[in-house]
């Protein structure tokens, strides 16, 4: 009989079902990334991140404080708008403790998040509450038709708050 | 005989209703078996349950509890959903509407509501009772794994579920709870090793997204009312099936 010889080759019923596995490990292997990818959107219909705010001149500070928050672009865009004697720059209207959105009160000259108590001051610099580090600030730059543009993709910490980018001296 | 009786005579011995329920009621011992044994639902459930078993006091009846009120939001959110619209234009509208308009919608709403709050506090005292009595130990440790995989469950199907009435409440609520996945270890673009960006990370995943829109809204409702309950419904077969393959409910300390 050929009973050891034929010990290594390949038989219908193992030829079967190397074929039928690997078709179902292959199908697995393609369609579960597949999968996992399509979760992934290609186009958001999210805001653009960069936006134009006006001209540097637009901005004056009112009264004889030093320095004035503007909240015209707050509800559209979670971005403070503040004019100091010499510069403008953007702060992010995110809380840095979970992201809520804190409320400027410019008679107390203080920024209040309203779902765990975080306040900063006029500056940005957190006081009270969970919130770990200050405001953070976004990317301002002037550009070529005058006009001041912000962009939130580029978000400074404290850290950086003197690179350039981080405000705009007028 | 009275004619009624015989009527129910007559149903209770045709072909149909044997066909249906193939045990009668005798009361022996092999009947009682093959009464639970033939039937799809109770064979999950052990044929004979111990005395002790059925003490309050040692069960607080908290698993029992807690599958009540998987089906009580079963069968709720099912009449809710033929109202409710997951589309950042509706879904705070049909709400209303539910609340305001629907007959019997308000008290739907919040059946569910009060229902699912429950739930999760009955599943973690259950939680507490095994783990007082000890029923974690072996055999039972496999079983203790997938009861906390069915807690998980219902954290989460109480988290998505807070999304879709689409208040500041839910939406504020969705960030914070979403801002803390930024900071998962390697899948998380602001966590410990951090290997991706804000547009590929596990949060852009969940929310279908970098913010809180239309995407989020409709992935918690799939979550929520479909991928969530499916999970749990196969979990909690294995977990009353694996009660009575493990011997049983634990005895007494």
């Amino acid at each position: 009989m050929h009973t050891d010889v034929h010990k290594t080759e390949i038989t219908r019923r193992s030829l079967l079902s190397l074929l039928g596995w690997g078709a179902f490990f292959t199908t697995l292997a393609i369609s579960v990334p597949a999968s996992i990818r399509f979760l992934f959107p290609r186009v958001l219909f999210e805001k653009p991140s960069t936006f134009k705010i006006g001209a540097p001149d637009d901005f004056r500070i009112n009264g004889n404080s030093e320095h004035q928050v503007y909240e015209t672009w707050k509800a559209e865009h979670s971005v403070w708008l503040v004019k100091e004697k010499n510069r403008i720059y953007a702060v992010h209207a995110k809380c840095t403790h979970l992201g809520c959105t804190p409320n400027w009160f410019p008679d107390e000259g203080v920024f209040k998040c309203p779902c765990h108590g975080s306040q900063f001051n006029r500056s940005g610099v957190n006081f009270a509450g969970p919130a770990p580090r200050p405001l953070d600030r976004l990317k301002i730059s002037i550009g070529k038709d005058g006009m001041l543009v912000v962009d939130k993709s580029r978000v400074y910490t404290f850290n950086e708050f003197d690179k350039q980018g981080t405000y705009v001296e007028v | 005989m009275k004619p009624n009786k015989n009527i129910w005579q007559s149903i209770r011995f045709s072909p149909l209703f044997k066909s249906i329920f193939r045990h009668g009621y005798d009361d022996t011992k092999q009947n009682k078996i093959l009464q639970i044994r033939s039937n799809v639902f109770l064979h999950l459930h052990p044929v004979k349950v111990p005395a002790h078993a059925m003490k309050i006091r040692f069960t607080w009846c908290m698993g029992g509890i807690t599958f009540f009120l998987f089906l009580v939001e079963t069968i709720t959110g099912i009449l809710l959903m033929f109202y409710y619209r997951p589309v950042p234009e509706y879904a705070y509208q049909d709400m209303k509407y539910l609340e305001f308009d629907v007959p019997f919608g308000i008290l739907l709403r919040n059946i569910h509501r009060w229902a699912a709050h429950l739930m999760v506090g009955t599943v973690m005292l259950h939680m507490l009772r095994v783990f007082l009595t000890g029923s974690y130990k072996p055999p039972r440790e496999f079983n203790w794994v997938v009861g906390v995989m069915l807690l998980i469950f219902t954290f989460l199907l109480s988290f998505t579920g807070y999304l879709l009435p689409w208040d500041q409440l839910a939406y504020w609520a969705i960030t914070v709870g979403t801002n803390m996945i930024r900071a998962t270890p390697f899948i998380g673009h602001e966590g410990p090793f951090a290997l991706l960006d804000k547009y590929n990370d596990v949060r852009f995943m969940i929310l279908g997204g970098t913010e809180i829109g239309a995407n989020a809204l409709l992935r918690f409702y799939v979550l929520h009312i479909v991928v969530l309950p499916a999970a749990a419904i196969i979990f909690m077969a294995v977990h009353f099936w694996r009660i009575r393959k493990d011997g049983g409910i634990s005895g007494p300390l």
